[in-house]
């Protein structure tokens, strides 16, 4: 870093200030210092430069984590049966909303977490694959093709609270999705169809977003792979798992990557197509959601820590075990993870080259 | 939330502070509060005046706007400013709760919904009011103690509501039926007779609104009321384990067991059951009085009429609806927000909405007016609806009170817990949610 990092400003004045400034210096040895001390003020200046980015992440990211680590110690306010008022401070329970969810409020936690877990794995397996099958058209060559684009990315251009709605009535009673069936399907009651309509709603919206990002890694893929592949006689399936799948891992890995993230907060499809209350949908951010509008932040933000952590878990193993290069310069620690992601940034250059 | 604590002692420093400071000069401020010192301060503590703001939901009608423009017209170092919130009731629950608990002044007068005063109140974040100050005599009793807790008023009623039975008189008369039914025995022979003629053939009979949200708990509370039962009694207690309350609950999970009320319409919301009545769908149709004028724009135009909701052994009580009028506690001016909330919720104010919103008035003799009646052909129904109203349970904890009832009836509802079960396990829920 420091050979590359100096200024070109540094070596611009080095021959002047060597000449007039310090004449009786052997340039030789005024070289190392020099340099030297170029290499600090980069670091000030780099420090400088990065300070309104760690600033920013300071107050958008770390405080507010710090503050509902924090505010999840307290606990609910009470009320005074003797004047009617609730009092006007949050008593300190330390751990107390931690062992509660897992203890008496434990059945609607794990519901809400297998619910969480469920729409994650289900949706996201559906729109990777039918997001590269859209990718995979989107790519081809043919008349319209614009399009074919367009209209494949409506979807994901209509606000998720929107399209929760477009849904609701879709799936009303007499709704077109039961018109279509020939026989009534209650979708928007609590039970299994809610979880499926939820389901649909979401693969509909964001499948499109998975092709975007597959599209844009199958747009990177040198033509010539594919001419040798076919005159050594390779049949269109082994083109695909051989060629394209592998070239295009990077790009799909981030998609899968983003797509997880965005599943496991899922709240306003469900909380507008089928409604709040309802068990068979109830995701965790709806837990949070539900504690926080009955004023009740501690428990709350307990959920919101917990749904947290589940995504940092997540994240961090999408990171490690499958080498998603995330950070563009292998930031993982791991032996492992660097050299994957060491060999998806060969095949990303290679791609790009 | 490092200064949680710090904040917490604070404020109480502050409330201590301004306790003391109140009740020493508390004796001149004429409330009609004599409870703890608190009270009494802020009763009188109207003081302040100049422009303020009018938080409510977003105003599909043009009506609000124009009644705060008069007032402008008339006080204009005190004007008031609209500030729209969200359509749906939770979303203004929230963004008042939000502004509250922020201590903000950005809100003064706060549009509430008729469950809320409860919680607002015990949570101190709007004000008790004068009520000697405000013309409540006059106004339906059932509407003005939805204003109160324990005992003294902190809300003040603006609009009403009360549930109305919708029904086909084309219909009924050709069945040979000349009086819309009183009992819900009487409602189901009815339906029966009616679905022998040719042309309800495919219709169902009944329906309200069984979703599970909000509508399932005043859909719930009627029947239950109407059969004689209580949610909760004088004192706050939870009483739903009862054989009263079971009847009420029964007719519901009885009514979709034999196809009374279609299997559909557990997924009814308000718009949900009144479309399905203007397509012919339904018979009979418990909804609120809106659903009348957009009845008339309908295929079924003069082939319906209103009449008091059915019970078990007569005439059956709705659910309160509406809307009232509180001061929050953080705003400034609040001289003038007393004077606003007088001025909007006059029996003027309340005619003009009532003339050109529909919004059911909660002053009682406007129901009686008779050039009124003839626009509005439904109001002496409602007037008897609305007098013989049951409020939902005035509780603090009302969110996790009507989750709780939500969560034991839809089951019932659906056959996947018996009545009796669910009652039981409501009463239990209830008992730990109104215990503190």
């Amino acid at each position: 870093m420091a050979d590359t990092a100096i200024p070109p400003r540094t070596a611009a004045h080095r021959p002047g200030t060597t000449a007039t400034r310090r004449p009786g210096r052997p340039p030789a040895s005024s070289r190392p210092r020099r340099r030297s001390r170029a290499t600090a003020g980069t670091g000030r200046l780099a420090a400088l430069l990065v300070s309104p980015t760690l600033l920013v992440l300071t107050i958008v990211v770390i405080y507010p984590t710090l503050m509902a680590l924090d505010e999840s110690l307290y606990g609910v306010k009470g009320l005074d049966p003797k004047t009617g008022f609730i009092s006007a401070t949050e008593p300190f329970v330390g751990l107390k909303n931690y062992t509660d969810i897992f203890t008496q409020a434990g059945d609607r936690f794990w519901n809400a977490f297998w619910n969480t877990t469920f729409f994650t794995v289900v949706t996201v397996s559906l729109e990777t694959m039918i997001g590269v099958a859209m990718a995979l058209i989107m790519h081809r060559a043919f008349r319209g093709r614009g399009l074919v684009r367009a209209s494949i990315l409506v979807p994901w251009a209509i606000p998720t609270a929107i399209s929760g709605l477009l849904w609701k009535w879709i799936f009303n009673a007499d709704g077109i999705a039961n018109v279509l069936l020939g026989h009534q399907v209650l979708w928007t009651a609590d039970g299994f169809s809610a979880k499926v309509a939820v389901v649909i709603a979401d693969v509909w919206k964001t499948a499109p977003f998975v092709g975007l990002l597959v599209l844009a890694g199958l747009q990177v893929i040198p033509k010539e792979v594919y001419e040798a592949a076919r005159l050594d006689g390779a049949s269109a399936f082994q083109q695909f798992r051989r060629i394209t799948l592998p070239l295009v891992k990077p790009a799909l890995l981030v998609a899968v990557l983003f797509r997880c993230l965005d599943a496991l907060r899922m709240f306003d499809l469900p909380y507008i197509l089928i409604g709040a209350q309802k068990g068979s949908v109830e995701t965790l951010s709806m837990l949070a959601q539900n504690e926080a509008s009955n004023v009740r932040f501690g428990p709350a933000s307990a959920y919101a820590v917990l749904l947290f952590l589940y995504v940092f878990l997540i994240a961090l193993a999408f990171v490690r075990l499958l080498g998603a290069d995330l950070t563009g310069d292998a930031g993982g620690t791991g032996k492992s993870g660097r050299r994957r992601s060491r060999v998806a940034r060969r095949r990303v250059r290679e791609v790009t080259a | 939330m490092k200064s949680s604590t710090a904040r917490a002692i604070q404020c109480s420093a502050a409330l201590a502070a301004a306790g003391l400071l109140l009740t020493a000069c508390g004796s001149s401020g004429g409330g009609s509060g004599s409870g703890g010192s608190a009270q009494t301060a802020s009763t009188a503590a109207f003081k302040g005046r100049g422009p303020i703001t009018y938080a409510a939901g977003k105003d599909t009608t043009g009506t609000v706007q124009t009644v705060i423009d008069r007032w402008n017209k008339a006080h204009p170092k005190e004007k008031v400013t609209f500030i729209q919130l969200p359509t749906d009731a939770d979303s203004q629950r929230q963004q008042m709760i939000q502004n509250a608990e922020t201590k903000s002044d950005a809100y003064t007068v706060l549009a509430t919904d008729v469950v809320w005063t409860s919680e607002f109140a015990a949570h101190q974040w709007i004000e008790p009011l004068p009520a000697s100050q405000f013309p409540l005599g006059k106004m339906l009793k059932p509407v003005v103690e939805t204003g109160q807790y324990r005992g003294k008023l902190y809300a003040v009623p603006a609009s009403s509501n009360g549930g109305l039975l919708f029904y086909r008189t084309d219909l009924l008369k050709k069945a040979g039926i000349t009086q819309p039914p009183t009992t819900w025995a009487q409602m189901t022979a009815d339906c029966a007779k009616v679905k022998k003629l040719p042309e309800a053939k495919s219709m169902s009979c009944y329906a309200g609104q069984f979703q599970k949200y909000e509508g399932l708990t005043v859909n719930f509370a009627e029947a239950v009321n109407s059969a004689g039962g209580r949610i909760v009694d004088a004192n706050g207690k939870p009483d739903v384990d009862t054989p009263q309350a079971k009847k009420g609950l029964d007719f519901l999970v009885k009514s979709f067991k034999d196809g009374t009320i279609p299997k559909e319409a557990i997924t009814y919301q308000e718009e949900d059951g009144r479309q399905a009545f203007q397509s012919g769908k339904l018979v009979f149709l418990d909804n609120w009085p809106y659903v009348y004028s957009l009845a008339q724009k309908s295929a079924i135009k003069g082939k319906f009429a209103v009449a008091p909701l059915p019970g078990l052994d007569g005439p059956g009580a709705s659910s309160l609806g509406g809307s009232n009028l509180a001061l929050s506690s953080f705003a400034k001016n609040k001289a003038t927000a007393l004077d606003f909330m007088k001025f909007f919720t006059s029996e003027e104010s309340s005619t003009y909405f009532l003339k050109n919103a529909s919004l059911a008035s909660p002053y009682a003799d406007l129901y009686d007016n008779a050039s009124l009646d003839k626009q509005f052909p439904y109001l002496p129904d409602l007037k008897q609806s609305i007098t013989k109203a049951v409020p939902r349970p005035r509780v603090v904890q009302y969110g996790d009170v009507t989750a709780a009832i939500q969560n034991e009836v839809y089951p019932a509802l659906t056959g996947k817990k018996s009545s009796a079960q669910a009652l039981k396990d409501l009463q239990s829920d209830l008992r730990k949610l109104t215990a503190q």
